[in-house]
């Protein structure tokens, strides 16, 4: 089990303006939803937490995971995983090469947890397969999969769902807060979608 | 971030910046008389009489200024109407493809194959004669180095039509133009008038720099000239050159006022352009406005696609000039092609390339190695500091392109002379990467800047470390349009004449400086294998641009639809 994620006291402002300000404890194994119209600043508190911020914005306060000040870490040291409204499946590479880039580098069985997480998302032999010849749902599922190779200590979700086709959405959605909850990892969800709120069956901070 | 990162812009510019200023410091100097080294201990006018004294200066420059303004003009012109009159159809589709190859094409090559075809007894005439409309004696004309230069400049639209065409293509997807057009046809305007009412002035801000390094390369040829422009007296460029490799080296002082004139020319030739700018631009506001729908529109479309056609057409058979010498054992006028066909001159000559070639590839490719390191670490560092290069390190990225070279390389090769930097492979290697390195940055500044910034994010939050999210996913997904930009460099490179020739001191032998120093020659058979062999070499860079990636993302559907 991880710890919660902490966001104290966060504000972000683009020049005078203060776009939005939010202070707010995830526990493991739950989701956060924040909802809010476009322009309100939803991703780029993602940006903020993930630790890629435009520079063109301002921050104050602070990210704790597991009681450690992420703020001034470097995006690949923050152990926090992101899954974007596209799956990003890196186009150069092989499904398994997207999921071996995931897998921490020392780890003693990286091929081996490949071949585990092929078999839990129900891709088994679509190593080889060319990302570009999988369907949506079966992108979605690597894609999951690779962040949890990585070994994440929480989760953020930006619109992962939205450009999902209706029959596949709630199929998609219920498979990621599964894998989410069984990992007990705190979760983020930015969305426009009330479904999305509900199924993620967390708290919901409107901004 | 490391200190040292942030000095890698700073030294991209040097790089550009720093030869340009030293190389116009040494220009200034001796054209005054002063340059111990060379016996000059003071300043005098000595220098500037002796230029003015000599026969056709005067004509050799106004020659060089017209070079200039006629070549940007013409390009210019159709270009944008090319684009107006075919964008989005299939001539259009053609010509994409075909201005890779067109580019290249080095220069001396592209003017060798042009004096092949349009000489009194090249194959224009030939072809004329064949069909009755001459006699069995070639035509007594001027066609090549005729002394208003119109071949010279022929040539060089011939070279400069692709280049403004590439750099049109690659800004059109910023300034939307299918709406743009949408927009005006609904309102009735009528294609081309519409293109240049609502696409036009928008794009020509971001081909500008481009166009003005047109006119200043235009105006200050070289190898171009030499092979195509008037003789007696020649451009001012070629005047200076030949002062400069004088023997005598009091003419050296001279060789400076020459160059610091050309200069002046270059400079009088861009400062028209932007008076013409400013014409141009009253008089089409009147036009915007005028609410004329098309009355023009035929005749517009009808320059462009006859001025491509004849660039296309005369580019092919250039190319088949150049192959037909090449095979040829005799070929008497008015023949239309050379009987019997042999392989002999190949044989011949081939030997010979050897060690010119050798020295093309080593400095080609470390030129281009260097300047592609230096592109690639500026962009990676201006993606990681969050914030693209200022205005001001675009125009010294253009200071080799818009300065006219004969200016600054004749004073890098005074100054290298005076602090004793003997000429060697290495120097020329290094005064490469100043043409080369601009053109590298212009072919991969766009696609770096556009990839999606979420895939180095996405890497990032995985837990890779950034230098490896660099070379395991930036580097491959922008394979193609890198390989593209080492292409280019390359091309650029091999084409390279002056600055082979001034810094090398004539020692350092390549396959252009040899095909231009065989076009006063006249062996025509020579010619014909010397500008293919030079034409190869870029040809095959471009070919392994395109194939390897194809061949690298054969499983990788994604990789290729996008590029």
């Amino acid at each position: 089990m991880a710890g919660p994620l902490v966001l104290e006291q966060v504000r972000l402002t683009l020049g005078d303006h203060t776009l939005l300000t939010i202070d707010a404890t995830v526990a493991p194994g739950e989701v956060l939803t924040v909802m809010g119209p476009s322009g309100s600043g939803k991703s780029s508190l993602l940006a903020f937490i993930a630790g890629f911020l435009d520079p063109a914005f301002a921050a104050e306060g602070r990210i704790l995971l597991e009681g450690v000040d992420l703020t001034g870490l470097p995006a690949e040291r923050r152990r926090i995983g992101l899954l974007f409204q596209d799956p990003m499946l890196f186009p150069h590479l092989s499904v398994a090469g997207n999921l071996l880039f995931g897998v921490p580098r020392d780890a003693p069985d990286r091929r081996a947890r490949v071949a585990v997480a092929l078999a839990q998302a129900g891709l088994e032999g679509l190593g080889t397969r060319d990302p570009a010849t999988l369907s949506g749902g079966q992108k979605a599922r690597v894609a999951l999969m690779r962040l949890l190779l990585s070994e994440p200590c929480a989760v953020l979700l930006d619109e992962p769902f939205s450009k999902l086709d209706a029959a596949l959405k709630g199929e998609v959605r219920s498979y990621v807060f599964d894998r989410l909850k069984e990992r007990g990892l705190p979760g983020l969800l930015v969305t426009h979608d009330e479904a999305d709120a509900r199924a993620a069956g967390g708290p919901i901070v409107r901004i | 971030m490391s200190p040292w990162a942030r000095l890698i812009p700073v030294f991209a510019v040097t790089t550009l910046a720093g030869p340009v200023i030293v190389g116009l410091l040494f220009v200034l100097l001796p054209a005054f008389g002063y340059l111990p080294a060379l016996g000059g201990r003071s300043v005098t006018l000595d220098p500037w009489r002796q230029l003015l004294a000599e026969p056709g200066v005067w004509r050799g420059a106004v020659v060089s200024l017209a070079a200039g303004m006629v070549t940007g003009a013409v390009s210019l012109a159709i270009t944008g109407l090319f684009l107006a009159g075919f964008h989005g159809g299939r001539a259009f589709e053609a010509m994409r493809r075909l201005v890779s190859p067109l580019l290249a094409v080095p220069h001396a090559a592209a003017a060798l194959g042009l004096s092949l075809l349009i000489a009194p007894s090249g194959l224009f005439f030939r072809a004329m004669a064949a069909f009755g409309l001459g006699s069995d004696r070639p035509p007594d004309l001027l066609t090549v180095h005729d002394p208003w230069g119109l071949a010279m400049m022929a040539g060089l639209i011939v070279k400069e039509v692709p280049f403004l065409m590439l750099m049109s293509i690659a800004a059109l997807p910023q300034i939307e133009a299918p709406i743009r057009l949408a927009v005006a046809r609904t309102l009735g305007y009528r294609p081309v008038t519409a293109w240049l009412k609502t696409v036009a002035p928008v794009l020509y801000p971001l081909i500008r720099l481009p166009v003005l390094a047109v006119i200043a390369y235009s105006s200050s040829v070289v190898d171009v000239a030499v092979i195509l422009g008037p003789t007696n007296p020649p451009p001012l460029s070629v005047a200076v050159l030949r002062w400069q490799s004088d023997p005598d080296l009091s003419a050296r002082f001279l060789a400076a006022a020459g160059a610091l004139l050309q200069l002046g020319i270059t400079a009088l030739a861009l400062g028209l352009w932007l008076l013409a700018e400013r014409l141009v631009a009253n008089l089409s506001k009147q036009w915007m406005e005028s609410g004329d729908r098309g009355r023009h529109d035929l005749w517009l479309r009808s320059v462009g696609g006859f001025g491509i056609a004849l660039i296309a057409m005369s580019a092919i058979f250039s190319f088949l000039c150049l192959a037909l010498w090449s095979l040829a054992s005799s070929w008497r006028y008015p023949e239309p092609w050379p009987n019997p066909l042999t392989v002999s001159n190949w044989f011949q000559v081939l030997p010979s390339t050897i060690e010119p070639l050798i020295s093309t590839l080593q400095i080609g490719a470390v030129s281009t190695a260097l300047s592609f390191a230096i592109v690639v670490a500026a962009l990676e560092h201006e993606l990681r500091a969050g914030r693209p290069a200022g205005a001001w390190a675009m125009r010294l990225l253009y200071l080799p392109l818009v300065v006219p070279p004969v200016a600054f390389l004749f004073g890098l090769a005074v100054a290298a002379e005076v602090l004793g930097v003997t000429p060697s492979l290495l120097l020329v290697t290094l005064g490469h990467i100043m043409f080369v390195l601009p053109y590298v940055y212009l072919s991969l500044s766009e696609p770096y800047r556009r990839l999606d910034p979420r895939w180095s994010q996405i890497a990032l939050t995985l837990g890779v470390a950034p230098w490896r999210a660099f070379l395991a996913v930036r580097l491959p997904l922008l394979l193609a349009p890198c390989l593209t930009a080492i292409a280019v460099g390359f091309a650029v490179s091999v084409g390279q004449y002056l600055v082979t020739q001034l810094l090398g001191a004539g020692r350092v032998a390549t396959l252009t400086t040899e095909a231009v120093a065989l076009a006063s020659g006249g062996e025509r058979r020579v010619i014909g294998v010397w500008a293919l062999v030079q034409t190869v070499l870029p040809a095959v860079a471009f070919g392994l641009a395109i194939g390897i990636p194809r061949l690298v993302w054969r499983n990788r559907r994604a990789m290729l639809d996008t590029h």
